[in-house]
């Protein structure tokens, strides 16, 4: 995340009413930082639902395809023992593993393109180096809007934020950018 | 259904640090007494794996015809106590049932810590477990592949998948406790820890988005392994022709007595947590009545399951069926099992339709754990009086435990019990953020 700037707010409803307000007033570049999901906030943001699934699907399916072609080759192609006078392609009793690894390829890719969506893990990140930060996991509810917003101005921000009830308002300190984002553009401020 | 799930009005601030100062409260008394305990047990049972590893399986009391026994009736009743915690975290959460948020994480740890035990059975029992990975489909120099016809490959690949999906769905739904933690714990060496732990978890609501999706996923993916794998578990007996083995309703059946041993299991141990770390405004009454009540339910369907099997082995004019149900169970040795079995998971858990034993910690507690005896008795009944007489009375004979076979049972009661101490003292054992959640939603709801 590029600098932004930060207001705390004490509860969940004041925050959803200034990202309305915000919102109407031309913000776009919005973010809140919450210890708990809150009811309506991914829509008071307008935030697409999250593609998390679909991407899922296809590794789920070749998980589940290529074990079950794993089988069939093994028993069935490479080394085919006569069980009881089951054919070699015995598709029932393929079910049980394909199905398991199926699941298992699912949730092992689910986490990993969670991780990648979120660019985690991320152990430091200068948004912890706001004084107070560390109660957005406890009680507390902060907004960020991102220095890039074309409507934030600094110096007239802040009081604007101020007067939607923000108890604390406050910027990231300016981060040395890591390499990747160099040239990825956003000034400083 | 009007008792409230959190007692009190408390603010966000006081449920982090209620719950969250489980983890760095001073460890008591109690606590050690029970830890040397269960580290006695897991001793034990090392010790158990040891002499079977260096002597050989005829230590066990194991013998033809008995040549499943204690390996597999642990094996099938620690997979079964793991699956209510999947019940509770999983499907209860894809229900929208609120009562679950207190308890799921407490849940999800048992059915991690009794799916561990439950892996080690197979592995040992295969006489040299060394060649475990034998089961794996690797490109090995006998070119012989695994026989997956065989349900018993079924079992490898559902345990590891089961094991694997849980700890992930545990995993993740605590990262966010973990963010917490990092931010509040006491001591620069565990906030860097738990930090390590917490990825980076910033609970930017762009994340959260992710996440939830991806909790809503996990627990879609683990709803049919519940299923799954003590149905997959049940065909290793279902496909095999002795009598009392050859049974249709052994899936379903199994399912439901997992389920049923599951929720004993849930309450035995969160009756004393709930008590020792002063729970009762989160764990209230309504969720202990509930798991009651889910109790009761199981064990008529369970139940329904032991009239069908004695219909069915009576219907089916099989002479070896019904002397096994009718004869052999009531009579044989080991019939005393057979009672136990009846009396405690038919009868005992009438009780439950009264509501001052639901009420009554004790009488549950008790309940519970006498459920829990019940199904052990149940799976011994299945594995130890089917094998014992099967279709060639010259070939009948009694099986007898060896002190291995105790030793490594009671040793996996001090395992899993260890690995739960540890859990209690390390991690955030009731969902923080989700309570508060809930705490938010309710308030609302009450305007």
């Amino acid at each position: 995340m590029k600098p932004a700037l930060l207001a705390e707010f004490e509860t969940p409803e004041a925050l959803l009413s200034a990202i309305e307000a915000l919102h109407a007033r031309g913000y776009r570049k919005l973010d809140a930082f919450t210890p708990y999901p809150v009811h309506g906030l991914e829509k008071a943001l307008r935030l697409p639902r999250s593609k998390l699934p679909w991407m899922v699907l296809p590794f789920a399916l070749t998980g589940g395809g290529g074990c079950y072609s794993l089988q069939l080759y093994l028993n069935g192609i490479d080394y085919p023992i006569n069980v009881g006078g089951r054919p070699p392609h015995s598709a029932p009793a393929f079910i049980p593993i394909t199905f398991e690894m199926l699941v298992l390829s699912a949730a092992l890719a689910g986490l990993i393109l969670f991780l990648v969506l979120c660019r985690l893990p991320e152990l430091h990140h200068p948004i912890f180096e706001v004084e107070g930060f560390d109660r957005a996991s406890q009680d507390r509810f902060w907004l960020a809007i991102d220095e890039r917003d074309a409507k934030l101005v600094r110096g007239h921000t802040e009081p604007e934020l101020q007067g939607l009830g923000a108890s604390r308002v406050a910027w990231t300190s300016n981060p040395p950018r890591p390499p990747s984002e160099a040239t990825a553009g956003g000034g400083a401020p | 259904m009007t008792e409230p799930l959190i007692l009190g009005k408390p603010s966000d601030r006081e449920l982090s640090e209620q719950l969250l100062s489980v983890v760095w409260r001073p460890q008591s008394r109690l606590w050690s007494l029970a830890f040397g305990a269960a580290g006695a047990g897991t001793a034990l049972f090392f010790y158990c794996v040891y002499v079977t590893f260096t002597t050989g399986i005829g230590t066990w009391g194991n013998n033809i015809p008995v040549g499943w026994a204690f390996g597999i009736i642990n094996f099938v009743w620690w997979v079964g106590i793991g699956h209510a915690g999947t019940f509770i975290s999983a499907i209860l959460l894809l229900l929208e049932q609120p009562w679950r948020t207190s308890i799921n994480r407490f849940a999800e740890g048992m059915t991690l810590f009794a799916v561990i035990q439950a892996a080690m059975f197979p592995v040992l029992h295969l006489g040299r477990p060394w060649f475990a990975y034998w089961l794996a489909p690797y490109p090995s120099t006998l070119q012989v592949w695994p026989q997956f016809r065989s349900a018993l490959p079924w079992d490898a690949a559902a345990i590891t998948t089961y094991f694997t999906v849980s700890l992930l769905f545990w995993y993740v739904g605590l990262i966010p406790d973990f963010a917490s933690l990092r931010d509040r714990a006491p001591g620069r060496l565990r906030r860097v820890i738990y930090g390590i732990f917490a990825l980076g978890w910033r609970g930017s609501t762009r994340q959260l988005a992710h996440y939830r999706l991806l909790y809503v996923l996990l627990a879609g993916l683990a709803t049919p392994l519940v299923v799954s794998v003590h149905s997959i578990v049940s065909s290793d007996f279902a496909m095999g022709l002795t009598p009392g083995w050859h049974a249709t309703i052994f899936p379903p059946f199994f399912v439901a007595g997992a389920i049923f041993s599951g929720f004993a299991m849930v309450l035995t141990l969160l009756l004393p947590v709930r008590r020792i770390f002063h729970l009762e405004n989160v764990v209230t009454q309504r969720h202990i009545g509930a798991l009651a009540k889910m109790i009761l339910v199981t064990a008529w369907i369970v139940i329904g399951a032991y009239i069908i099997e004695f219909f069915a082995a009576w219907y089916s004019a099989s002479e070896y069926e019904s002397y096994q149900y009718f004869i052999a169970r009531p009579t044989a040795p080991g019939a005393a099992v057979f009672w136990v079995q009846m009396v405690c998971n038919a009868v005992v858990p009438q009780l439950l339709w009264s509501r001052r034993v639901r009420e009554s910690g004790i009488a549950l507690w008790i309940i519970s754990v006498l459920v829990n005896v019940g199904m052990w008795a149940e799976r011994y009944v299945i594995i130890v009086l089917s094998l014992q007489r099967e279709f060639l009375p010259a070939r009948w004979s009694e099986f007898v435990p060896t002190w291995v076979d105790i030793g490594l049972f009671v040793g996996t009661i001090g395992f899993f019990s260890l690995l739960f101490l540890i859990f209690l003292r390390l991690f955030p054992f009731i969902p923080v953020a989700e309570v508060k959640e809930l705490n938010h939603e309710l308030r609302k709801g009450h305007g």
